[in-house]
């Protein structure tokens, strides 16, 4: 489905709600991950509001689409992307990470029901999209329409089980299964190519048999487009290689390890300190950047 | 004597005893069980002969899936079928699955609440000149420690078909344990089987000690009853099928008509079967307990009858359980 002008303003105003939304969740919890979710916005957005076939009113309608986060911590994207698409009030996700809380700090089915697994450890997600597809593909064949996406981290590619998964969807020709991996090339303890090197990425997929396609992760246009290439190539998976700027939308954020695991408020502070770290973010988020002169406009 | 309610095979003491492995029973259980239900799919890492998915392999290679030498993505793999509405029955050694792949099966399986049997083949020490690495006896701790797991420990290959058959609906993660060898045929066809009930195999007037005994070793104590009782020594003896949910009302009327009880397992004694008992009889029902299983070792090469002696856990062994608990107050 091609994406109209109005629908891609449409997207990235969407986009930018989803990022406060979420920043507003993490001020409020004091703890989580700022820089993963800030960085997967834009292919949330793309997800939730464009190209997954669900409906939130019906979560467990049964021809849905299935949508499996592999690293749990990035899960206020998930949350956020879910209450502002209607699944649950978007007022609640200012619970998150509080005892009670259907929003536990990485996603847990016991807690809300519609998700469709709970996750944390990392490098399993891919698996269970592969199970989610092999279970299609025995009921409906290799003609399938319906799809499973798997959002996988790059670092989580360093855990033997991600390619033990990959060399099972190649291997069983799962046309059903779409993997996007943010590459955006850190991790908790630093940059992935020093911590350890994942380059060639893209060779060692299409090694797997896997139909590969590497994007700007923040040009919902593209995103769009890889989704509905993804949907013409039989015979094998898709993984779409979406090259992503951690903390994207806060200048001061992006491209910063440091920001994986804090909330603002606890991270670095030599660009902002702690106490106005939340503040600027909302500010830029509220402005664009700056390209709004007003919050208020 | 033997419980006759039970309908328990008449000839299980005889030199000539039909002996058929466990695991042969969860083969046939499982082609049942694919007949009955469209929605039950085998995964095998790498073992489908040995653990006996053959069976269910040829007859419906369509849900079958081979997953190669990775057990991790076994059991995560078998969570997302489960998500889909699949029951999915995933084998391997035990060693590997449940031990290898422990967190997969907590997080994807458990934690999730998914509706996976994980079946552990080659369990115990009597897999024999393998050696030790392929000895699990310490599966029954990991398993039964992790929430919402169902636990259990067939004695012969009749209760492992009747096993696999119940796992299928359960509606929970289910760990089933079994062996390598061919063991002593116990049960008949008719005898009952339910999970997370307790059955008294052997019977006395006045019974002195409980022995509590689960999977093939059960044979074992059932040999020493017979024993003691000739030495004028009464006991009875239980079959502990399912380890969890423990049948702790069976249990605790055991420990008040006896006193005194022996737990038997092919199993590390740290953590397993006799350990859930001792939970159990110390907050309900204090009493002496002897724990006949492995005694912090690993294993090694032998034969299986070599290596049920050497680490203690043969009819001379549990004899002296008794004879030493008898002197207990």
């Amino acid at each position: 489905m091609e994406i109209t002008d109005e629908k891609l303003i449409e997207l990235k105003e969407k986009a930018n709600d989803i990022r406060i939304s979420l920043i507003e969740a993490l001020i409020k919890a004091g703890s989580g991950h700022t820089a993963g979710p800030l960085g997967m916005a834009d292919i949330f957005t793309t997800l939730f509001f464009h190209t997954l076939n669900h409906d939130p009113k019906k979560p467990d309608w049964a021809e849905r689409d299935r949508l499996v986060l592999s690293n749990g911590h990035i899960c206020p994207v998930l949350y956020s992307a879910m209450a502002h698409a209607g699944y649950f009030p978007v007022e609640e996700l200012k619970t998150l990470r509080q005892f009670g809380s259907r929003l536990q700090g990485h996603p847990h089915r016991d807690f809300l029901p519609m998700l469709e697994t709970s996750s944390g450890p990392l490098a399993s997600g891919l698996s269970q999209a592969v199970g989610m597809a092999l279970a299609d593909k025995i009921d409906h064949g290799l003609t399938s329409k319906r799809r499973i996406y798997a959002l996988l981290s790059d670092g989580e590619l360093e855990s033997g089980q991600s390619w033990e998964a990959a060399m099972l969807g190649g291997k069983e020709r799962l046309h059903n299964l779409v993997a996007v991996v943010d590459r955006n090339n850190i991790q908790i303890d630093g940059y992935t190519e020093e911590v350890m090197p994942l380059e060639s990425l893209s060779d060692k997929w299409r090694a797997w048999n896997w139909n590969v396609i590497e994007i700007d992760g923040h040009n919902i246009e593209e995103i769009a487009d890889a989704f509905e290439q993804a949907k013409t190539v039989f015979g094998k998976p898709t993984v779409i290689i979406a090259h992503t700027i951690a903390g994207k939308g806060v200048e001061e954020f992006e491209q910063d390890y440091r920001w994986h695991g804090n909330p603002p408020g606890k991270g670095p502070t030599d660009k902002i300190p702690a106490d106005k770290q939340g503040e600027v973010a909302l500010a830029e988020l509220r402005t664009l950047g700056g390209k709004i002169k007003s919050e208020h406009q | 004597m033997l419980n006759p309610n039970l309908k328990l095979n008449e000839k299980m003491f005889d030199k000539d005893v039909e002996q058929i492995p466990i695991r042969q029973g969860f083969g046939e259980g499982l082609l049942e069980a694919g007949e009955k239900n469209l929605q039950v799919v085998g995964l095998c890492a790498d073992l489908t002969e040995s653990t006996k998915m053959n069976l269910f392999k040829d007859k419906f290679p369509n849900r079958f899936i081979q997953m190669g030498v990775a057990e991790q993505n076994l059991a995560s793999v078998a969570s997302g079928l489960a998500a889909m509405g699949k029951i999915p029955f995933i084998s391997s050694y035990a060693m590997f699955s449940p031990g290898r792949n422990w967190e997969q099966i907590r997080t994807t399986i458990c934690y999730n609440n998914r509706p996976v049997k994980i079946v552990g083949s080659h369990a115990g020490v009597s897999v024999g000149p393998d050696g030790g690495t392929h000895q699990a006896i310490e599966d029954i701790a990991i398993t039964r420690v992790i929430p919402r797991m169902v636990v259990i420990s067939p004695c012969d290959s009749l209760e492992a078909k009747k096993a696999t058959l119940a796992s299928v609906d359960t509606g929970t993660p289910v760990y089933l344990r079994l062996a390598r060898e061919k063991t002593p045929v116990m049960t008949t066809t008719e005898t009952p089987f339910k999970i997370g009930e307790a059955q008294i195999f052997w019977q006395s007037t006045k019974p002195q000690v409980g022995i509590i005994a689960t999977g093939a070793l059960l044979h074992k104590a059932l040999l020493s009853a017979k024993q003691l009782e000739a030495s004028g020594i009464e006991v009875e003896v239980m079959n502990l099928g399912t380890i969890k949910p423990l049948d702790e009302k069976a249990i605790v009327t055991l420990a008040k008509k006896t006193g005194k009880i022996i737990t038997v397992e092919e199993h590390q004694i740290r953590g397993g079967m006799g350990s859930a008992v001792a939970e159990s009889l110390a907050k309900n029902y204090p009493v002496p307990i002897e724990f006949i299983g492995v005694d912090d070792q690993f294993g090694q090469s032998g034969t299986p009858e070599e290596l049920i002696e050497y680490y203690g856990m043969g009819v001379g062994s549990i004899v002296k359980a008794v004879n030493k608990i008898l002197k207990r107050q």
